[in-house]
């Protein structure tokens, strides 16, 4: 899917705009026009290109960044799914879609210890909300009898943060959630809510 | 950023405008005065507005989330280390540079880390030299297909 964007020999008019809005629009009647004076090009081609940017896959959104942490969402769960190689691609896209869903990838599994082909990101106010958006996820796409776990993240060791610039990976953009250990005692019975 | 515990005290409008904006931001002049024909209000305020979220930690921009660039290889390893190991390990693990994401996880599997290099070779020589230093098998995931379309994050206010 981003294979052409990564193909592509970045333009440097597109870099220079990216740099330019990364840390957000100014906070200004006309942010376009303020962004196209620092560049020396039209408000006009600010927009364009930000649209095509957009189009292309470059840019996965544009909009209000909200920080869910503040906002009361404090956990979140990583949790994975043995399906049969032939329902991975459609229940994978299903379970995207859900609301609470931040991430869905097909992973190569590694069975007998692992055999979990798809992993998501459930996220919630608390671990009691996630395993309750996990429980209808279950009844919503009939995973009942699905193998599955759930691993709550506990200690954040490292994380890089997210740059243009930078090699990356995806899952780098979920926050680290520092919990407190005695929190992830309580919370240790990670298979309770799953088939197996 | 703002001190936790203080409560952030949302209206309807901020709550639409938190809500309704992640993606789709009007590509247009004047923005702003756009989402305040939507919402009903001037564009002054719903500028404030964002100043005032911004202020206090809900929003961290209003701007691009990009996608990243796949330059390289990368994969999601995990190792079952033993509770008494984990921190010694975790440390060994967040010495090489290729490492960038490295989580303590509710189970067996309790490690887990992104490990990104120029190429698949140099990924299996760092899974294997943390194998060899610490004895325990890595378990090597590779992404095969991304299913998530990202319309960021509906909020539940109840």
């Amino acid at each position: 899917m981003s294979a052409s964007v990564s193909a592509a020999v970045p333009d440097p008019i597109d870099g220079a705009l990216i740099r330019a809005v990364q840390q957000g629009l100014p906070l200004v009647p006309r942010p376009y026009a303020v962004i196209a004076g620092g560049l020396g090009i039209s408000e006009t081609e600010v927009m364009a290109r930000l649209a095509r940017l957009i189009a292309r896959g470059a840019i996965k959104r544009f909009g209000v960044v909200v920080r869910h942490r503040e906002l009361g969402y404090r956990a979140s769960a990583m949790v994975v799914w043995a399906l049969p190689e032939n329902r991975v691609a459609e229940i994978g896209r299903r379970i995207a879609r859900l609301p609470f869903v931040t991430l869905s990838y097909r992973r190569l599994p590694r069975p007998p210890v692992w055999p979990y082909n798809l992993f998501t990101m459930i996220h919630g106010r608390d671990r009691t909300s996630v395993l309750d958006q996990l429980e209808q996820i279950k009844e919503r796409l009939d995973l009942a009898d699905t193998g599955c776990a759930v691993l709550f993240s506990a200690r954040c060791f490292k994380q890089r943060g997210a740059r243009y610039d930078a090699t990356w990976h995806p899952e780098a953009t979920n926050p680290c959630h520092p919990i407190e250990l005695s929190d992830l005692k309580s919370a240790s019975g990670n298979n309770l809510a799953c088939a197996f | 950023m703002r001190k936790p515990g203080k409560a952030l005290l949302l209206d309807d409008i901020d709550r639409r405008l938190l809500d309704d904006f992640q993606s789709g931001f009007p590509l247009a002049p004047r923005p702003f005065a756009e989402i305040a024909g939507r919402l009903g209000v001037g564009e002054s305020e719903v500028i404030a507005r964002i100043e005032r979220l911004t202020a206090a930690g809900a929003v961290s921009r209003v701007g691009p989330v990009l996608r990243p660039r796949h330059v390289g290889a990368s994969t999601l390893a995990a190792m079952a280390v033993p509770e008494d190991r984990i921190e010694e390990i975790a440390e060994l693990v967040n010495g090489y540079r290729e490492v960038n994401h490295n989580y303590e996880r509710t189970h067996r599997f309790n490690l887990w880390f992104v490990l990104t290099a120029a190429d698949e070779e140099r990924l299996t020589e760092v899974m294997e030299e943390i194998e060899d230093r610490t004895g325990i098998e890595v378990l090597d995931l590779p992404m095969l297909e991304e299913y998530h379309i990202d319309l960021g994050f509906p909020l539940q206010w109840t």
